[in-house]
């Protein structure tokens, strides 16, 4: 087991890795660098003496090297805009924003879709299931951010409920943080959650056909014992094996909600960055972005293990 | 295969030699009572219409500005107008024409170089097998949506450019699928009998293993296409599409974020056209793994 999580860990590493080479080196191969498109029509001369200043006149594979170098201190370099914020800085002030969100939407979704499932599996062929079918239907198909901008104009601009954009620190309040973070997590969450619910609910269907939950019943057993102690129980396995596939959709709806509502997380510098041809900032944001999915990956797979102790890995 | 079992129930004896034509019928026959798919499928076939048909049923030039600034829906703007008095029925039935178009195009163009990736990787094995599962495996760590937006990062916005990362974002999954498929279909008999009479591997390839990967490859397929129309709409949405001004379904959206307490119009009817077009697609694609019954492949997002 040891030896499995250290050669994952590893290969894990190597993913990002090449994630982050690649990105370097295909951003530099396209013409064109920031300092030209700020300044080039206006003064070339001052372009050239901010490419020198971010080390971009050098060729570039002393800049890579240079570059690599830095990063495995820790050291993500400077924003080229504005007062030069160091990408770090702006990375720590954005991840834990990311993070909240996401852990939040998980959390909701996850409570809706297993409830969801569980009752559709009962219910199997009722009106309700066919609604609840409906709805995870139509949540997978409607994209998030619109989902995002609904949710603003109904409980933001209409009932002045929650506010409709920002983010407010923890330090300032349980619910001041909360209420900012409901309705991006709400948007994040749908989609996650109709995968869910609908896998809940034909694992279910499964489990509850089986000898042993006959033999539950058998003997007696509240329907309640048999449901949620024999039957969600197991049907909960294959679930948490595309939680893991599901998870990573969330992260990557994160990266767009954000920008609906202006928290300032890992997806919006992300998009930011691009938007502003900042490379360092860009650069950053990816290989943090990546170094997250990698080892939810990971994460996931050895949560596996101790789910269902019939999963060994070599 | 539990729908072709039926029939050869009802005829053990009879194996006809145009077997082929005869599955081709009851596929479509399926199809067809699938009550999903016929919805889905009808919808699609509308949108398809109008986007070929947008210049002659929009009642405006999508881009003609008028002083008439965000009107409300009514008998001369169906759906009301935008901040520059532009009218919105007109911009979301043109918008169709990018959505659809790149959702199509990215999805065949995966398909294609998809398909041949896996093929190569499963039939040859090896190093090539090797190089080609590596960088598989370096996109299977990431969603679809996330490396498109890596890619347009790397190479910059306009259509071109968005057509190419969805397209390389998607392809993954056609060849994960054919490549696993592949390593079964080589060790049939019919493949070892191929090779005794001396085919060559391009005639085996081509002729009797692409045909068989085909009910997971159109499955795969038709449920890339409402995640390639919904990253086309993210994209756009972000700023990372097409060109400002060019009418699409993200790009309207994005423009009109400022309005949306004032006019709800632009807020609902664009998203309302993503959400129908992905939602009619994944009806029909649902139909389509039920009928082809390969459900083992769903995971693959």
């Amino acid at each position: 087991m040891t030896g499995y999580i250290i050669k994952r860990t590893f290969y894990a590493l190597v993913v990002v890795w090449a994630v982050a080479t690649i990105v370097f080196f295909m951003l530099r191969a396209v013409p064109g660098d920031p300092f030209r498109a700020m300044l080039a029509d206006v003064d070339p001369a001052a372009a050239e003496v901010l490419r020198r200043k971010f080390g971009m006149d050098r060729p570039v594979y002393v800049q890579y090297f240079l570059w690599f170098g830095r990063i495995v201190q820790g050291d993500l370099g400077n924003s080229v805009y504005g007062s030069n914020v160091a990408v770090s800085r702006i990375i720590r002030e954005a991840f834990p924003r990311t993070i909240a969100l996401s852990t939040l939407a998980f959390l909701i979704s996850l409570l809706l879709a297993i409830s969801a499932g569980v009752i559709s599996a009962i219910k199997k062929h009722t009106f309700l299931d066919h609604v609840f079918t409906f709805v995870a239907f139509i949540g997978l198909s409607m994209p998030d951010f619109w989902l995002g901008i609904i949710l603003i104009i109904v409980f933001a601009v209409k009932l002045h409920w929650m506010p409709a954009i920002g983010y407010v620190p923890l330090s300032e309040g349980m619910w001041p943080w909360l209420s900012h973070l409901i309705l991006p997590a709400i948007a994040i969450g749908t989609p996650f959650s109709a995968i869910i619910a609908r896998m809940t609910r034909s694992a279910m269907l499964e489990v509850l056909q089986s000898d042993y939950i006959m033999v539950a019943r058998a003997k007696g057993l509240r329907e309640r014992t048999v449901i949620f102690t024999h039957a969600l129980r197991n049907a909960l396995i294959p679930v948490i094996t595309v939680v893991g596939i599901a998870f990573a959709l969330l992260m990557s709806g994160a990266v767009i909600v954000e920008n609906v509502f202006a928290i300032k997380g890992l997806g919006r510098v992300l998009i930011q960055g691009i938007l502003n041809r900042d490379y360092p900032v860009v650069q950053g944001a990816i290989l943090v972005v990546s170094v997250i999915f990698v080892f939810t990956n990971l994460l996931v797979d050895l949560l596996y293990t101790i789910i269902d102790p019939r999963i060994r890995y070599q | 295969m539990a729908h072709f079992e039926t029939t050869a129930d009802i005829e053990p004896d009879r194996t006809p030699p145009a077997l082929g034509r005869r599955r081709r019928w009851t596929w479509l026959r399926s199809l067809w009572r699938d009550k999903k798919a016929v919805i889905g499928l009808c919808v699609l076939v509308v949108l398809v219409a109008g986007a070929l048909t947008a210049s002659y049923i929009t009642p405006y030039d999508p881009n003609a500005q008028d002083f008439e600034f965000l009107e409300a829906p009514s008998s001369t703007h169906w759906l009301g107008t935008d901040d520059l008095g532009r009218d919105l029925f007109s911009r979301i039935v043109y918008g169709a024409r990018i959505s659809i178009f790149v959702g199509l195009s990215t999805v065949l163009l995966a398909t294609v170089i998809g398909v041949v990736l896996g093929l190569l990787a499963g039939y040859y094995g090896g190093w090539i097998d090797n190089l080609i599962m590596r960088y598989i495996d370096l996109q299977w760590a990431f969603p679809n949506f996330i490396i498109a937006v890596y890619l347009v990062a790397v190479f910059g916005t306009g259509l071109t450019n968005v057509i190419v990362a969805i397209t390389l974002a998607f392809l993954d999954d056609f060849a994960r699928v054919v490549r696993s498929m592949v390593l079964s279909i080589r060790e049939e008999d019919y493949i070892m009998a191929a090779r005794s009479i001396g085919c060559s591997n391009g005639r085996i390839l081509l002729g009797h293993i692409l045909p068989n990967t085909t009910a997971p490859v159109i499955v795969q397929a038709t449920v890339s296409v409402s995640y390639a129309i919904l990253a086309e709409a993210g994209l756009s949405f972000l700023g990372l599409g097409v060109q400002p001004d060019t009418p699409t379904w993200g790009l309207i959206l994005s423009d009109a974020r400022t309005f949306f307490s004032r006019a709800w119009w632009l807020a609902v009817f664009p998203g309302l056209a993503i959400t129908v077009t992905v939602l009619s697609t994944n009806f029909f694609g649902d139909a389509l793994r039920d009928i082809f019954d390969v459900r083992e492949y769903q995971e693959e997002m």
